[in-house]
């Protein structure tokens, strides 16, 4: 089994507010992060596709084609946008790097049809970063 | 699909790699330069990774405003601008390798309360690092 892995950035603008939790708690909770007119961050995402390769290509899946799904899939949805208002796949939720990660996993999953989506690692800062993993053989492909 | 939360940490140390049970020429022929007499430093980077339930409340594993100060409190006033050999008093009896420094950071840092640790990755320099999960069948919460 080989792992591949394509890397891309996109920046938004983001913060975190409960709508049930009161101003102080959200102020205690959240700290800075709470601020209402919102801060950015240059995302930096890395995502692995895990197979074998195909004999007649030798690849797992072309990486100009896995760029195209990142643009379609995330770049398209989340570059230069304000998480919490303009993406409609995180609506409701807190858009935590947690979130963000566990989102596009949910997004890139179905539409990683050669190979199988193995990480999806979401740096938010060089120093933070989530990663979702497959637990399994049969945890991809929109299956999660 | 399982997610986890890393979150990267500096400090700065001096320490020198030397047991006292060996001879000086034993320890300068298993430890080369790192056993020079006054020690030498390191910026280190420490990975914390915790795992567990996403709270739909704040969309976090951990809350970062309670996980710096422990890790600040736990691990970097223990070990930042210290000589570990001496001022941390758990390497007085043990060597300061970075083998022993991963594990005595996880052991630290297993006690937050709020999520799993899953484990601690050290960068001694840009080119090496030392990864530590913990033993099978530990009982990480202990």
């Amino acid at each position: 089994m080989i792992r591949i892995t394509r890397k891309m950035e996109f920046s938004a603008a983001h913060f975190y507010h409960n709508p049930n939790f009161s101003a102080e708690e959200n102020r205690r909770v959240f700290g800075k992060c709470n601020n209402p007119h919102g801060h950015g961050h240059n995302y930096v995402l890395e995502v692995t596709v895990a197979g074998e390769p195909d004999p007649e290509t030798g690849m797992v899946l072309d990486l100009k084609e896995l760029k195209e799904i990142l643009q379609r899939e995330v770049t398209n949805r989340m570059d230069h946008r304000h998480l919490n208002y303009e993406v409609p796949e995180l609506a409701g939720k807190i858009p935590t790097c947690e979130n963000i990660a566990a989102t596009i996993w949910q997004l890139l999953a179905p539409k990683i049809t050669k190979g199988r989506l193995d990480r999806v690692r979401l740096y938010e800062s060089p120093d933070l970063f989530a990663d979702c993993t497959a637990e399994s053989t049969n945890d991809a492909g929109g299956q999660t | 699909m399982k997610i986890s939360l890393t979150r990267r940490y500096r400090f700065s140390a001096s320490h020198r790699l030397y047991n006292p049970g060996l001879s000086d020429s034993e320890n300068q022929r298993l430890y080369g330069k790192c056993s020079n007499p006054y020690g030498h430093g390191h910026n280190y980077v420490a990975e914390i990774t915790l795992s567990g339930p996403v709270d739909p409340a704040t969309g976090m594993i951990a809350n970062l405003g309670e996980l710096d100060p422990f890790v600040e409190r736990e691990v970097i006033e223990a070990f930042d601008h210290k000589y570990l050999n001496e001022d941390a008093p758990e390497f007085r009896r043990l060597v300061p390798t970075t083998e022993n420094l991963v594990r005595e950071i996880y052991r630290r840092v297993r006690h937050f309360p709020s999520a799993r640790l899953e484990h601690v990755r050290i960068e001694e320099t840009s080119k090496n690092s030392f990864e530590y999960a913990g033993e099978a069948g530990e009982d990480r919460e202990s």
